[in-house]
């Protein structure tokens, strides 16, 4: 095994035994797992110094996929839901993608935010479709086969979230050394340069991209299964923003930081968030406002200088 | 689909494109000059319809004429663009010019968060609605329609106004002559001895203005609810971008295109009204990623 693999696979060992020891956090820490994939699909497009204010469509994707798929009675098992949700998401990124990639910086994440509230306006009107704005109820799946009661079926679900993300950190780690996803540094800090040496970046970022969805794709699938609901808020712009500000306050460029970051603000949303939860967002926009203004070493994979301005 | 409800669409998507071309045109001049999206600009919007929707109450617990809703609106914009658009500029966009465009858009993210908040703490969550201004001018009838002289004439006028004075004070006037050619080349222009900062902070003042302007006719005619900053920064982003960014006189009939397109998806497919502006965006964008009055840049290596 290499030895970069190592913190990534103690800290996965540690946090297989601890709902073992205290078992109410078994939930919580099978959400900030899930929610730390869609935390990643930032990471991966922050590689590229791009940043998609819009990732909570291809989480809603996720999750409504597997919504429809339960409601359509194909009693398909919680591990096959999860990777259609995903490999959903990632077919829309592709098609839409085609379109998205041609734009960097200001343009790519208001275009992914416009895409991203074009969908929650539709689950919200198409009532008849999508059940508006009450979203839909997603009945428990099977899990590797059986019909689990409550209490198995969650304890199951946050090992098999474990390993998902396990996976998804391993390939994403693997991806983002490979030439693929060093290219993807190239289009960060010039792209011309990369287009000269004959690699196009629009292709590097449409691979990124099609990734990045169908990491958040998997992600919304699981918080569906664990949620046992779905709802339009999934593709609201404020979930897009924390899974960018989640990606910010784990230290942008790593994968780990993506996981580390998400446990934190779950911790954070479960205990804090009841004493303020009016300024809930107040609390997001100045804390993000006080990284980037004081802490901006913390910001290492943000640092970079572009002088070309491209639409 | 009988001629009335074509020309009930054309209308309403006269007023709307009005509407939301004043909160664009904004953006895209505050865009043109500082080079920056500003994310919290339908903020700026929402909070002018509060301001001024405040205002109309006081009028109307005070007794005073409700004509006076009409300054009380022009009021409204300046205090909000003034005061909010001047702290904010000075107080942190100030800072980070020099950074990455993704933290510029990150910073001005926060602030919008920020600012969704200190709506529902000041003004709460229920709806306003304002009816003095739309109640005073009565209806018209065009061809067998009752058409609200306030959304036909008032909007469409300041709207109009906006961009004839814009347009002359950007080509015929010395400050004017000085935003464009910071606009065009910032760092030519400082050479030259313009005070970049003075001018960042003026046309950071007047494109919230504009915004919160716009929010402020909005408060006659819409109910305003939580939330509808969001809708619009992004509306008004799809209308400069449709035209270009920084694109004065462009925004004006990206704003009319994408108003016509929504009103005529209002009557015909209700669902899907919300989709036609940024299709439209999409279409263009396609054959024109600069969009529809872009200039040719020079690309820099």
């Amino acid at each position: 095994m290499r030895p970069e693999f190592l913190p990534g696979v103690a800290a996965a060992l540690v946090l297989a035994l601890v709902p073992l020891l205290v078992p109410w956090t078994t939930v919580m820490l099978t959400i900030a797992l899930a929610i730390g994939l869609s935390v990643l699909a930032i990471v991966v497009l922050l590689r590229a110094g791009q940043v998609s204010f819009g990732h909570g469509l291809y989480y809603a994707t996720g999750a409504y996929t597997v919504a429809f798929l339960v409601k359509a009675r194909l009693s398909l098992d919680a591990l096959i839901l999860i990777p259609l949700g995903g490999l959903v998401a990632m077919l829309i990124a592709v098609a839409f993608g085609f379109f998205a990639v041609r734009y960097r910086d200001i343009f790519f994440a208001m275009i992914n935010l416009a895409i991203s509230m074009v969908a929650f306006s539709l689950l919200e009107k198409l009532y008849h479709i999508t059940g508006g704005g009450d979203g839909m109820n997603v009945a428990r799946p099977t899990l590797g086969g059986g019909r689990l009661d409550r209490a198995a079926f969650e304890a199951w679900m946050f090992y098999a979230t474990l390993a998902i993300a396990a996976l998804a950190g391993l390939l994403v780690t693997r991806y983002l050394a490979s030439p693929l996803g060093r290219a993807l540094e190239a289009v960060k800090s010039n792209e011309m340069r990369l287009e000269y040496l004959g690699v196009s970046g629009n292709h590097v970022l449409h691979v990124a991209y099609a990734i990045s969805a169908a990491l958040a794709g998997v992600s919304g699938a699981i918080i569906a299964i664990v949620n046992g609901h779905v709802a339009p808020e999934f593709a609201y712009w404020v979930r897009s923003g924390e899974f960018v500000f989640i990606a910010i306050l784990g230290g942008a460029g790593n994968v780990l930081g993506a996981f580390a970051g998400s446990m934190v603000f779950e911790a954070i949303r479960n205990h804090a968030a009841a004493l303020a939860a009016d300024y809930w967002q107040t609390t997001l926009g100045l804390s993000l406002i006080a990284i980037i203004m004081f802490a901006p070493d913390g910001l290492t994979q943000l640092r970079f200088k572009r002088n070309k301005t491209r639409p | 689909m009988s001629i009335q409800t074509i020309l009930l669409a054309a209308l309403d998507g006269l007023s709307y494109g009005a509407q939301v071309f004043l909160v664009a045109v904004g953006l895209s001049l505050i865009f043109g000059v500082l080079r920056i999206v500003n994310v919290a600009h339908g903020s700026f919007y929402a909070i002018g319809a509060y301001v001024a929707a405040s205002f109309s109450l006081l009028i109307a617990a005070e007794g005073w004429s409700p004509w006076l809703t009409y300054p009380a609106m022009i009021l409204s914009a300046c205090l909000v663009g003034i005061v909010l658009g001047g702290a904010l500029e000075v107080g942190l966009l100030r800072r980070i010019y020099g950074k990455e465009q993704v933290l510029q858009l990150l910073v001005t993210f926060a602030v919008f968060m920020i600012l969704e908040d200190m709506q529902k703490a000041v003004w709460g969550v229920s709806p306003y609605f304002i009816d003095a201004p739309l109640g005073l001018l009565g209806t018209v009838n065009i061809l067998g329609i009752n058409y609200s002289i306030y959304q036909l004439v008032i909007v469409p006028f300041f709207a109009a106004v906006v961009l004839v004075s814009l347009r002359y004070v950007l080509r015929r006037t010395r400050l004017g002559r000085i935003v464009t050619a910071v606009t065009d080349d910032r760092e030519i222009a400082a050479a030259m001895g313009v005070d970049a900062t003075r001018i960042y902070l003026l046309t950071f003042m007047i494109g919230a203005s504009f915004a919160a302007f716009g929010g402020a006719l909005a408060s006659g005619s819409t109910s305003l609810v939580p939330g509808m900053g969001a809708g619009m920064t992004i509306l008004s982003f799809a209308i400069a971008a449709t035209a270009g960014l920084g694109r004065i006189e462009g925004a004006a009939v990206a704003a009319l295109m994408i108003g016509l397109g929504r009103s005529l998806a209002v009557y015909m497919a209700p669902e899907f009204d919300v989709l036609v502006p940024y299709l439209i965006m999409f279409l263009v964008l396609l054959f024109k990623p600069q969009g529809l009055f872009s200039v040719q840049q020079t690309r820099k290596v």
